[in-house]
């Protein structure tokens, strides 16, 4: 009787166990199926081949190029200023900073992935917007700048998190040997050091990026929602995840509307899964040296 | 006439595509301790983990040939009700992170020893088990305590303690003194001998002084063979192979 | 341009280091600043457990915390027994094959989807297709899903933490895998998983976009009866009236943040600090 008990749970850890690739399966099978239904009534090529995004104009448009153009402008924009400034605070955790605030600064870092979206969204509207606009004297102070800005402080946690276990499994005899040699510290560190962590640190910046693209709330309500092929940073944009959110409440279920948001939704799952393919894989070499 | 516990026929282990063992065929006595001696990466303690079938957890291992437990196969059985019949020590003392009194139980409990006995019948099988693994006296007023803070030959006679509370028939003994000093070997020693009256013992050991104060019956393994098997008296005073007079006088290994 | 002198450049590196590490702890101190300066104003025992009244303008936000609590609860109900079993599979059972890859790059592949996408899948199945509607069982269930890799990887690493000594002590004795997964390898992670647990849970608190067709609504006058029922949530509600209502009272705002800021940290922190503990009380 003990055997059987024994045999079901086994066989119900086995269920969970593969219940994860059901799910990813499920997820890319309902964005498939929504977003075929709109490429076969609206046209591929239209949707990826135009910058028009009017979706209740008659007849609708819904070109997806601006959308694109928003969301990886925002992401430029964020990497410039998160994967330096990530990579040297993993480079201070884990190399300077003295063992008793190592752990309180990777405590704060943790914090800080937790902060939710929304809040800094919130944050970035009432402070960081009206900012921007003063000193740039710009006529707005919703950008992609401003996006970018908010987005650069959400994919920083995942940069340094990831950097520093990259960074910390560097065995410490590569660094002894530098300094061996007579190289100073930070000189260890930058031909050693960061050489070795590299792949991992690559793997950082991959999730930070997807963690960017995907990123909603913040965006949407800094970025200006302006769905058009922006010409600076300094413009108002808008981003394929802030139109998913902002359109779907207002959407006829079923509608072609409504399907072409799960279309922006398959792009968008075939862009994070690209990019987590990639992070896992160097991460993967990482793990391996 | 002694009879055979444990008869191991043409048994042969590989790791991957390394073979470990080759062609091993030998028998052990009932009630009687077997030890088997030999360098480093001869295969012994492969062998004892196939007699219990620890190995069948260790990635890439694989056999051919035949153990038998009281003519019974081994591989053909249950694991869990072979493993309880066929108990084992590890090198390094592993207690588990509970109390003294729970390590020994531990067993008992799982696997349903205690099914229609009185509630006191638990505390009975701790205190003879510690007792017969001569720890009893040491901590019998501090049961409750864990068992990690306990000393490293302390440890392990606990570990023999929770072997006995299940009531084995054979006990494998993996290099059980390897991380003890002389005097807590000398008590594991001792216990082992007062406990062949009852179980079946094989030493693995790479303490050649040990096998010879111990062992009733002595196998030298090298390089994955038994080169040779015989009493531990004759074994040591007059060994056979050219190999098995060099290790034992410490020509090398 | 002449080199700079090791000596110097040793000097730059560390300075520029500090400085990176400097500015980067700025933006969360300034946010947790700026919000409990303008938003503790807001915050009385009315407050946190009243009803909104004049569209949304005065009261409290009783019904939006009550909504997320539900919410978020459901959740990890649903996802901590399958992640913790998923997290035994990978650790106890798995064999280094195909099939595991491919489980271990679908979890990489969940932890990176975009939380709208999340909201998406759950209309689409928990919403339309198994006909839920707008609730918190279809909020809740799209929060699980997107709790899982959290909780599967946190909990893993709590298992393998375990020394596989306990392992083979136990099977040594003729006790079952499963019986020693039971009795001796998850208590030993019991900390471990309930830290993961904790920290998942803070992070979907602050979810917005996947409850935002799936769970949350605008307003609702009274609280939810059943898991069939929508309801108000902390983020969502925040989000709502920092951008759709006009003439919002600004320290209620302020004041809705506060609340789900300190939800969230407290619990973060709750988990930081108890994973520290738990490290140093460790028995072996």
């Amino acid at each position: 009787m003990k055997k059987t008990k024994d045999k079901i749970i086994e066989k119900i850890i086995f269920i969970c166990g593969i219940l994860s690739i059901i799910f990813v399966a499920l997820i890319f099978g309902f964005l498939f199926k929504e977003g075929i239904e709109f490429f076969r009534d609206f046209g591929l090529k239209n949707f990826l081949g135009s910058a028009v995004w009017r979706p209740t104009s008659v007849p609708p448009q819904f070109g997806i190029l601006s959308l694109i153009a928003g969301s990886v402008l925002v992401t430029v924009g964020a990497c410039i200023i998160a994967v330096p400034l990530g990579i040297a605070a993993a480079l201070y955790i884990s190399e300077l900073a003295p063992k008793a605030i190592r752990d309180i600064l990777k405590s704060l870092v943790e914090l800080m992935a937790a902060v939710p979206s929304v809040v800094i969204g919130f944050v970035g509207m009432v402070i960081v917007a009206p900012y921007v606009r003063i000193i740039l004297n710009l006529p707005t102070g919703l950008t992609a700048f401003t996006g970018s800005l908010v987005l650069a402080f959400m994919a920083m946690p995942t940069i340094i998190t990831i950097s520093e276990d990259a960074i910390r499994s560097v065995p410490k005899q590569y660094k002894d040997g530098a300094l061996a040699l007579g190289a100073t510290n930070w000189q260890a560190i930058r031909r050693v050091v960061l050489m070795a962590a590299m792949p991992g640190i690559i793997a950082a910046i991959m999730l930070g990026i997807g963690r960017v693209i995907g990123e909603t709330m913040a965006v949407m309500m800094v970025t200006g929602n302006a769905a058009h092929i922006p010409h600076s940073i300094f413009e108002p944009v808008r981003t394929m995840t802030a139109t998913i959110a902002a359109e779907m409440g207002e959407t006829v279920r079923e509608s072609l509307h409504y399907r072409s948001l799960f279309a922006i939704g398959l792009i968008l799952f075939l862009i994070t899964f690209i990019v987590n393919f990639v992070a896992d894989l160097f991460s993967g070499r990482s793990k391996n040296q | 006439m002694t009879k055979i516990k444990m008869n191991i026929a043409n048994l042969n282990c590989f790791y991957a595509k390394k073979q470990v063992l080759e062609n091993i065929s030998l028998h052990i006595n009932a009630n009687q301790i077997l030890s088997i001696i030999g360098p480093s990466n001869s295969g012994k303690t492969t062998f004892l983990r196939t007699l219990n079938r620890m190995s069948d957890f260790d990635a890439d291992y694989w056999r051919k040939g035949k153990v038998f437990l009281d003519e019974k196969d081994i591989f053909s059985m249950n694991m869990e009700k072979l493993r309880s019949r066929v108990g084992m020590l590890f090198a390094m003392p592993m207690p588990l992170p509970l109390s003294i009194f729970e390590n020994v139980a531990y067993a008992p409990r799982r696997l349903n020893l205690l099914k229609g006995k009185p509630k006191k019948y638990i505390d009975e099988i701790v205190e003879t088990s510690l007792r017969d693994a001569s720890l009893w006296d040491e901590v019998k007023d501090r049961l409750d305590e864990s068992a990690m803070k306990m000393s490293g030959g302390q440890q392990q006679r606990l570990c023999i303690a929770r072997i006995l509370a299940i009531d084995p028939e054979v006990i494998l003994f993996d290099e059980p003194c390897s991380g003890l000093d002389p005097i807590s070997t000398a008590k594991v020693e001792e216990t082992m001998m007062a406990l062949k009256k009852r179980y079946t013992i094989v030493l693995v050991t790479n303490n050649v002084k040990q096998a010879s104060r111990v062992g009733d019956v002595t196998a030298f393994f090298l390089m994955g063979k038994l080169i040779e098997i015989d009493d531990t008296a004759k074994l040591f005073v007059a060994p056979k192979q050219k190999e098995t007079n060099d290790y034992i006088t410490g020509r090398f290994g | 341009m002449k080199k700079l002198s090791p000596k110097l450049s040793q000097k730059l590196a560390v300075s520029l280091l500090t400085v990176a590490m400097i500015i980067t702890l700025i933006p969360v101190s300034a946010i947790i600043f700026i919000i409990v300066k303008n938003g503790i104003s807001a915050i009385s025992w009315e407050f946190l457990f009243s009803m909104p009244t004049q569209g949304m303008r005065a009261g409290g936000i009783f019904p939006a915390i009550v909504g997320t609590i539900a919410i978020v609860s459901c959740s990890i109900a649903t996802a901590l027994p399958i992640g913790v079993c998923a997290a035994i599979y990978l650790n106890e059972y798995a064999r280094d094959n195909l099939l595991t890859r491919i489980i271990k790059l679908a979890i990489v592949n969940l932890a990176g989807i975009p939380s709208v996408v999340y909201g998406l899948f759950g209309l689409g199945i928990f919403v339309m297709f198994l006909g839920f509607g707008v609730s918190i069982i279809a909020g809740a269930l799209t929060l699980a899903i997107m709790e899982l890799p959290v909780i599967i990887t946190t909990a893993r690493s709590a298992l393998s933490n375990v020394p596989n000594s306990f392992r083979e002590a136990s099977l040594a004795l003729g006790v079952s895998r499963w019986q020693t997964i039971r009795h001796i390898v998850l208590p030993n992670a019991l900390p471990g998983i309930l830290t993961g647990a904790i920290l998942s849970i803070a992070r979907v608190a602050g979810e917005t976009a996947p409850i935002l067709f799936t769970a949350a609504a605008f307003y609702t006058p009274n609280l939810p009866h059943s898991v069939f029922d929508q309801v108000m949530a902390l983020p969502y509600h925040l989000f709502i009236i920092s951008t759709q209502i006009p003439n919002m009272p600004k320290n209620i705002i302020f004041g809705t943040a506060l609340v789900l800021l300190v939800m969230v940290l407290s619990m973060s922190l709750i988990a930081i600090i108890a994973r520290i503990i738990f490290r140093k009380r460790r028995k072996w």
